[in-house]
């Protein structure tokens, strides 16, 4: 693969107004979605989840649980999808691997020195290496946050090129660590950078930063895709992660994927949420949607 | 956009307001001197919902005998009552209007979208609170008026006549009636023959206030009506809203009478967009500027300039978001284009469609489908249309954009402003210093940069040029209302 | 008018108009006499013409824009700068009032409310739009603005009856805001507009701001009110038949109507700047106090 210079792409920076964001957002958040729409909404969703645990504490336990649920999401409604993908870390690929490779469920693994991304490219290209040999058919990535507000951006948009490379078939999500940039200029900066990389799906967040995602920030880097479509006629996926946790909201990001990318985006191939209690709250409004009742969370396995 | 695969298709689910406890009533008379009376000639005549055609209600025809009993009226609680209030107890009574207004203000929302075809998304979440926030900022003035114009002694002026078009009906009457009773007259208000019903649900609020009679008297009617109030002669001032052909009748009329007047008219709005903008957003305000309420607004942007540079991107992200404006059934909470508020405007508007056609422009309409019942007209563009068509000279009233490039930063200041209407203008780029240069070239009496289509109670609003004097709103709104010597 | 005290001939000054900062004759080659209180002629004034008013208004129109750019200070300064050199001008002022027959009290005091007037204004040019500008607490997330503007060319009707401060006061409110003036000066008192005139050629008030016509008010009224490029048109002491033609001819651009009525000591007051000015309002959005409360 021939190294691409940074310094000779066409990419421009540009302007964001933070405040027409929030009133676009604000538009999304008063679609109404009822009946049918909802129900075929919500299950969409859970379709796109990327089911995941990341924790110092992760256990070979923890994580065959949470296989567990990605193929049983609950005990007793009928004609449920699967969530897209677990998201674990490296050293449980190959375990989840194991356990959900036949449930038709990606093993999806974070990589470059998750979460803070500060440590030399040699590893992070090792790591992305192994997890990928231990079965990983994604990995998330973080950008090198420090280096993008030193302005190093050819730095940073080296490192991801770098970063695919060592991926191979794996498909890579670049997270932007959106709560680290500062400004929504800087989000839109940031996703041209890693699209121009090679990103298949840019992410907004790890979930360890906060704020993580926002319907603002999630906006800014949709734009970025579709410009990027618009140019080039090129698909790239997204995937919000952290501080998704209710199905209103879910459903009102599928309509802001919807209206500014459109439908071809609305499947598991071009969109994800990165959530671990998302999942749940779906599955109520599932239940109440055929039920009628309002759900209590103790009729959903906490896994 | 790529084609959607079908098992892709998300299509939303009706989710229709619910009218259940809203009511209106078979037959509404005027509204004089805090009781509903029956027209003198014993005249209604009909309203209709315009996205069904179904009538809603008959409406009293205000004759002159009626026009002459309101200001009578008017005339009566300014002498007797009104004008001998303390400024204190006057805050108090609009202060409660503006409050019930809040309480009841689902059932206005509803009024408004049913009588004049408006989505319930925009009269929920602008018209109707705004109308409230005008009461409750107008409120806070009526003790205050002796700070707002330095050394100058102020008066209230009498009886004032209004007369508000059918766009914002609710909120029209609110813009009037809030800063004339804050400054201590009394109000005639004939609200348009299309959209009456806010106005005369406004007087059975105004009722349950225990605002004394004859403050504010509502008569209903056409033309007619208005010219009578026009030419009443006990009336001390008369505040227009509506078409500058009609206001410029109003004016003529009162030739060499000393009552005052203020129009708010026409406008035909430049919306700026440079190469530097943040275009997504922009795309969107250029949306806003036009779309909304139908682009029956009239300060709409319904002139577009795009720097030739980014023309071809920005044509196409409009398209793609004119494409995701759902139209159809004005009480769907996801309606974004609700029904076009007349046969008669509807027509008109067609009638500028034929007219871009034919000067050889290319349109280009979204893509959705139009109910088969009720007046529609599908959120148009007209893409590199000339300064001199009539498309782009004339205000159409009606979702119509006609845009064109531009290259120059003087080039575009001179063609903005090549217009006899100044009501508004939008600029968009991310640079300051480009954006005082043209705020403060552009002649026009509101300015939105990098937004469009904001309104706010204390955000003075008024044209230059032809689209009428005077201002509405804030401090300098009050001067409409006053007698100011200093 | 002969001198009969000695043999040395006075040489009379030809009265003509100010356009655009030159002095020309009226086009139409007419005149009415202007004569002292013996008889004498004072001046043959020219009747200006609808064409000479239109001169007039593409000098005010081609002036306007230059004149409003400049800085608030530098507009101070000059009609300071009006005022020293009207100052200096007491004596034939005085003199050229008393022979249109004020008595020299009434001409002297006149005079010297004159030059106030002026100091007066001058030191509102930068001061009236602080006065008269808001920032509007909006309930969105924007910075809004309004302040004064000014109208553009304004076309005046000065007093009939005050040679100086009538002709001030038709044009140096407008001015100090910014706007550009075609006045019409007093029918029956109009040399003191011209001499007045030629103290503003030396005043460095740029050509074209301020416009003198002489003539009669009768027959360019409806040309006044009609034209659509004045923007505003004021009047002292209109008649009633005078306010009906002003209110229907101005109709057809909203022209805006301003009328006065004169007194010896006309009010000094930012009100008359801001009577000559449109209101206009900005928006903006301001980033990061949103009331949505979204992050950044």
């Amino acid at each position: 693969m021939t190294k691409v210079d940074f310094n000779s792409l066409d990419i421009r920076r540009k302007a964001v107004d933070q405040v027409g964001v929030e009133e676009r957002c604000a538009r999304f958040k008063s679609r109404s979605i009822k009946k049918d729409a909802k129900i075929q909404g919500l299950k969409m969703a859970l379709n796109m989840i990327d089911l995941t645990t990341l924790e110092g504490k992760d256990t070979e336990g923890k994580v065959r649980q949470l296989c567990h649920k990605a193929s049983h999401l609950h005990y007793s409604y009928d004609g449920l999808p699967t969530v897209a993908a677990v998201c674990v870390y490296p050293s449980f690929v190959k375990l989840a691997k194991s356990l959900v490779s036949n449930k038709g469920i990606k093993v999806a693994s974070v990589a470059t020195a998750f979460p803070s991304g500060q440590s030399f490219l040699k590893y992070k290209i090792a790591e992305t290496e192994e997890a990928v040999q231990e079965g990983a058919d994604e990995i998330d990535m973080v950008i090198s946050r420090g280096k993008f507000h030193q302005g190093e951006y050819s730095y940073v948009f080296d490192e991801i090129a770098s970063v695919k490379e060592a991926c191979g078939k794996a498909r890579l999500k670049v997270i932007l660590e959106t709560g680290e940039l500062g400004n929504l200029d800087a989000v839109y900066y940031a996703s041209q950078i890693a699209i121009e990389a090679g990103a298949d799906f840019i992410k907004t967040s790890t979930g360890k930063i906060k704020p993580a995602a926002t319907m603002p920030v999630s906006l800014v880097m949709l734009e970025a895709i579709r410009d990027h479509y618009f140019r080039t006629g090129k698909m790239v996926g997204m995937k919000p992660a952290g501080g998704i946790s209710n199905a209103k909201l879910a459903l009102h990001y599928l309509i802001m994927v919807k209206e500014t990318l459109g439908e071809a985006w609305l499947n598991n191939q071009w969109f994800r949420f990165g959530a671990s209690s998302l999942a749940n709250d779906l599955l109520k409004q599932l239940v109440k949607q055929e039920s009628g009742m309002y759900q209590s969370a103790n009729y959903f396995a906490l896994d | 956009m790529a084609k959607a695969k079908k098992d892709n298709d998300w299509n939303l689910a009706p989710a229709p307001e619910s009218t259940g406890h809203v009511k209106i009533d078979k037959k509404y008379d005027l509204f004089i001197g805090g009781k509903f009376v029956p027209p003198t000639a014993k005249k209604y005549f009909e309203t209709v919902n315009p996205a069904t055609e179904k009538i809603l209600s008959q409406v009293a025809e205000a004759g002159q005998k009626d026009v002459d009993k309101a200001v009578k009226a008017a005339r009566k609680a300014y002498d007797t009552v009104w004008s001998k209030m303390p400024p204190v107890e006057r805050s108090k009574y609009i202060f409660r209007i503006a409050r019930l207004i809040q309480e009841r203000a689902r059932e206005f929302a509803i009024i408004e979208s049913i009588d004049g075809g408006k989505p319930i998304r925009e009269s929920r979440d602008v018209d109707v609170p705004l109308a409230a926030a005008h009461f409750f900022y107008h409120a806070g003035w009526a003790d205050k008026l002796n700070y707002a114009f330095p050394n100058a002694e102020v008066s209230s002026l009498g009886v004032v006549g209004q007369i508000i078009p059918w766009n914002f009906p609710l909120l029209m009457a609110a813009w009037k009636i809030a800063p004339a009773l804050a400054c201590g007259n009394t109000v005639v208000l004939k609200p348009a023959e299309t959209t009456p019903l806010t106005a005369l649900k406004l007087a059975e609020l105004f009722m349950d206030a225990g605002l004394p009679d004859g403050v504010v008297n509502i008569i209903t009617g056409a033309g007619s009506t208005g010219q009578a109030l026009v030419e009443h002669s006990d009336i001390d001032k008369i505040a227009f809203t509506g078409s500058t052909q009609v206001g410029k009748m109003i004016k003529r009329s009162l030739a060499g009478k000393s009552t005052r007047l203020t129009l708010e008219l026409g406008g035909k709005a430049a919306n700026i967009i440079f190469e530097d903008s943040a275009i997504d957003q922009a795309v969107e305000g250029v949306v806003n500027g036009i779309y909304f309420n139908q682009g029956h607004v009239c300060c709409a942007g319904s002139r577009l300039f795009v720097e030739e540079s980014i023309s071809s991107e920005f044509i196409r992200k409009l398209k793609h978001r004119m494409d995701h404006l759902i139209l159809g059934d004005p009480l769907d909470k996801n309606t974004d284009i609700g029904a076009i508020n007349s046969e008669g405007q509807l027509n008109t508007i067609q009638s500028y469609l034929e007219a871009g056609e034919k000067d050889g422009f290319e349109m280009y309409q979204s893509n959705v489908a139009v109910p088969k019942k009720g007046f529609w007209c599908r959120p148009t563009l007209f893409t590199h249309v000339s300064q001199s068509s009539v498309i782009s000279k004339e205000e159409i009233f009606g979702p119509v954009l006609a845009m064109q490039t531009f290259r120059t930063i003087d080039e575009v200041i001179d063609k903005a402003n090549n217009t006899p209407y100044g009501l508004s203008a939008g600029v968009w780029t991310d640079k300051g210093s480009k954006i005082f240069n043209l705020t403060t070239k552009l002649k026009a009496g509101v300015v939105w940069a990098n937004t469009f289509n904001k309104f706010d109670p204390t955000s003075p609003f008024g044209g230059y040029k032809e689209s009428g004097f005077g201002r509405e709103g804030g401090l300098h709104g009050l001067s409409a209302y006053l007698k100011i010597t200093g | 008018m002969a001198t009969r005290e000695n043999s040395n001939l006075e040489v009379m000054k030809t009265y003509k108009l100010f356009i655009g900062g030159s002095f020309p004759r009226t086009e139409s080659g007419r005149y009415y006499p202007i004569r002292k209180k013996n008889g004498d002629l004072l001046a043959n004034v020219c009747l200006s013409s609808r064409k000479d008013f239109r001169n007039a208004v593409v000098a005010a129109r081609k002036a306007q824009s230059a004149w409003a750019g400049r800085s608030a200070y530098n507009r101070s300064q000059i009609i300071y700068r009006i005022a020293e050199m009207l100052q200096q001008s007491e004596d034939s002022l005085v003199q050229e009032m008393v022979s249109l027959g004020y008595t020299p009290k009434n001409a002297k005091e006149e005079f010297d409310y004159s030059v106030d007037y002026l100091v007066h204004y001058s030191g509102w040019c930068d001061k009236f739009s602080q006065m008269h500008s808001t920032v509007n607490p909006v309930a969105s997330s924007h910075f809004n603005f309004s302040n004064p503007e000014p109208m553009g060319v304004i076309g005046a009707f000065a007093a009939e009856r005050r040679a100086l401060i009538g002709v001030l006061e038709a044009f140096v409110p407008a001015i100090c805001g910014g706007n550009t003036v075609v006045l019409l000066a007093s029918h029956k008192l109009p040399t003191c507009s011209i001499t007045l005139a030629e103290i503003l050629a030396i005043s460095d008030v740029p050509g074209g701001v301020v416009n003198i016509l002489t003539g009669e008010r009768e027959e360019l009224l409806s040309h006044f009110t009609s034209h659509m490029d004045v923007n505003a048109f004021q009047i002292w002491d209109a008649s009633k038949e005078e306010s009906f033609v002003i209110d229907q001819n101005s109709t057809e651009n909203l022209k805006r109507v301003r009328l006065y009525k004169s007194s010896i000591r006309t009010r000094l007051s930012p009100y008359r700047i801001l009577d000559l000015q449109e209101v206009k309002t900005t928006w903006h959005p301001i980033e990061n106090i949103s009331g949505s409360g979204a992050s950044y």
